[in-house]
């Protein structure tokens, strides 16, 4: 319920957005040297003289059948080229938030294991850079370090159109996947730390000790099975960053995601098409905020939502 | 169980600022809203703010112990002098186009250059100045002005509570789930660039944050003894919310504020990439840095790293010096 409210609004939003552009709909996308005529054809093939509130049901009902319009610089409708780009960042980001996870992990845990150490001490001075490394800058240094200067990787992801392209040279997806996973591990360890730490500190620990677990066994049994919910809610929460950071990372790498088709859109002036991939990425941010809050009640039982 | 909460406030935001996106943190607050916990937050507990001697030097003493945030500190103040002043001793020519008749185009550092120049005949070193005082301006400014609405609009809907604030943050969530990069361009397209205008763009998309922080602690706070006394002797809501309500979340509010300065400089550093900043001759770190990356495999190593250092250093800076404000605040309710 609650996520269907956020995507009207989100839908409200954007309709606003498309006609406050300055000279309107019709000019950003004829150009400014198209004739008043031509501006007046325009607004009537795409009902832009109804009334607005009449417009913005239309837009609800087309976006609900997502129907997105057409690209004014390609021949191609809206909904097609996402279809294309989509998977291609889905894999990205997918890969990356699986190599963020397996490594942001153990080294909280490590953290913890050795807090106030100079371990623990160092792996946060990386995670406060990690962090403060734009990720274009980081994407460019890997480039630079990795495929100019030892020739390792190749510096551009694969250019074809399948999906089969992307995964059929794994070579080529590492760089970007690490770019992208840089921040996500920056700040999932911080969490994991403070998470271990919080959950170190409670009552079920000075139980298992008293009843005299194994050190290792109260790290790992205990301890992080607690300590690892909140980073599934996390995660869930974070789809919407990940996918800022792939828009991006998409660009560095020239992979041909939705990411960079919302760069070129903008670049292009292509309205439609941006807004369109603004629609998708909302999306896919109000359903893993959904998801992190239901698998969060799955995850640990003693959280029960009221059922309304 | 783990709460989130306490969770919340042993990580750092700033860990979650821009690119951990916004949504992270605000969700994470909207835990904490719920379960009411949050005056652990709140700085003080009393009426009108505490800000007297004693409280205002234990937090200074707290801060200057912690080394980092004296090193952030340091950092943050030597930069800005580096901005504002370098260029009365380091004098250059940053706005001449035909430049490029009389410098070398993408010349190494030498006795004149002392960091080379760029593709343009900029001197450098020259530019990393006027691009810095351009970055931090929208840094500082954005911030500034997303923490001023976000704090005035959270706290109104806190204090109104009912209807007016589910509306009101209902508006939020809506702008809070779309990516803050997405808004952030869609913006910058429609609106063509200038510097006033992308610091609006940038404070449109950092309010959210500060306003849910606010609301949350001014739904704790406005049941308070204190808060009724000022309605029993005749108190109206402006009076309670701009006397009583704000200055008690002055510490959140500096927390946040810090770290939305270093949020605010990134996101301009991506825009600026994007090729959405700042219009020629003008300059930002980060279009710099994009300027540079273009020449990357030239190996025109100083057209990228001396950007690339000036951004993560005062990134990391305003971090450590949140981070140890955090830290202080809260060892001063420890003590009390």
């Amino acid at each position: 319920m609650q996520a269907v409210v956020v995507l009207l609004g989100v839908i409200l939003i954007m309709f606003l957005l498309i006609h406050v552009i300055p000279g309107g709909e019709a000019r950003a996308a004829l150009g400014p040297r198209a004739s008043q005529s031509q501006l007046h054809a325009f607004d009537r093939q795409n009902g832009l003289t109804l009334p607005l509130w009449d417009q913005f049901f239309r837009y609800v009902w087309s976006l609900v059948r997502f129907r997105l319009g057409d690209s004014v610089s390609q021949n191609q409708t809206v909904g097609a080229l996402i279809a294309n780009r989509l998977p291609k960042t889905i894999i990205l980001v997918g890969f990356s938030t699986l190599v963020a996870l397996v490594v942001a992990i153990p080294l909280g845990i490590l953290q913890v294991i050795r807090r106030n150490k100079p371990v623990d001490y160092a792996l946060t001075g990386v995670s406060f850079v990690l962090y403060a490394v734009p990720t274009f800058l980081l994407g460019t240094l890997l480039i630079l370090w990795f495929s100019a200067d030892i020739k390792v990787f190749p510096a551009e992801a694969p250019q074809g159109q399948s999906i089969g392209s992307i995964l059929g040279d794994p070579r080529a997806l590492i760089l970007p996947v690490l770019t992208l996973a840089a921040v996500t591990i920056a700040s999932f360890s911080r969490y994991m730390r403070s998470s271990m730490m919080e959950a170190m500190t409670e009552d079920y620990i000075r139980t298992a000790r008293a009843k005299g677990a194994a050190p290792r066994r109260v790290l790992y049994i205990h301890a992080l099975r607690n300590a690892i919910i909140p980073i599934i809610t996390l995660l869930g929460l974070s789809i919407g960053a990940i996918v800022s950071g792939a828009v991006i990372t998409e660009d560095v790498f020239n992979f041909p995601g939705m990411g960079k088709l919302a760069v070129d859109s903008a670049t292009r002036l292509d309205i439609p098409v941006l807004l369109g991939t603004t629609f998708v990425a909302t999306v896919a941010t109000v359903a893993g905020n959904l998801i992190a809050d239901l698998l969060y009640a799955i995850v640990d039982p003693r959280i029960r939502y009221a059922r309304a | 169980m783990p709460e989130p909460e306490d969770l919340e406030r042993l990580a750092p935001p700033g860990l979650t600022g821009e690119f951990p996106p916004s949504s992270v943190v605000a969700d994470r607050r909207a835990l904490l809203e719920s379960t009411e916990l949050a005056d652990d937050l709140t700085p003080a507990a009393g009426g009108e703010v505490t800000s007297s001697g004693g409280a205002l030097r234990r937090i200074l003493e707290v801060f200057v112990q912690n080394r980092l945030a004296v090193v952030g500190l340091v950092i943050i103040v030597v930069m800005v002098l580096f901005c504002t002043i370098g260029p009365f001793f380091y004098s250059t020519n940053q706005t001449n186009a035909e430049l490029a008749l009389s410098t070398p185009l993408n010349g190494p550092p030498n006795g004149s250059h002392l960091l080379g120049t760029d593709d343009k005949g900029f001197d450098i070193l020259g530019r990393l100045m006027y691009g810095g005082q351009r970055s931090l301006v929208v840094g500082l400014a954005a911030a500034l002005m997303a923490t001023l609405f976000g704090v005035v609009y959270g706290a109104i809907a806190g204090f109104a509570g009912g209807p007016v604030d589910a509306f009101l943050m209902r508006i939020v969530d809506v702008l809070l789930s779309i990516p803050a990069l997405f808004l952030l361009i869609v913006l910058a397209v429609i609106f063509h660039t200038s510097l006033p205008l992308l610091i609006i763009v940038i404070a449109f998309v950092s309010w959210l944050i500060p306003a849910r922080l606010i609301r949350g602690e001014t739904l704790t706070l406005r049941v308070r003894e204190y808060v009724q006394a000022v309605r029993v002797m005749g108190g109206g809501g402006t009076r309670i919310v701009g006397r009583h309500i704000i200055p008690n979340t002055v510490g959140t509010i500096v927390v946040n504020a810090t770290f939305q300065v270093a949020d605010a400089i990134l996101l301009l550093a991506a825009l600026g990439y994007l090729g959405l900043g700042l219009p020629l001759p003008q300059t930002d770190w980060g279009s710099m840095l994009s300027n540079g990356v273009n020449y990357a495999f030239n190996g025109y190593w100083w057209e990228i790293y001396p950007a690339g250092v000036c951004i993560v250093l005062v990134v990391v800076a305003f971090n450590f010096v949140g981070d140890a404000l955090r830290d202080s605040l809260e060892v001063r309710l420890q003590r009390r």
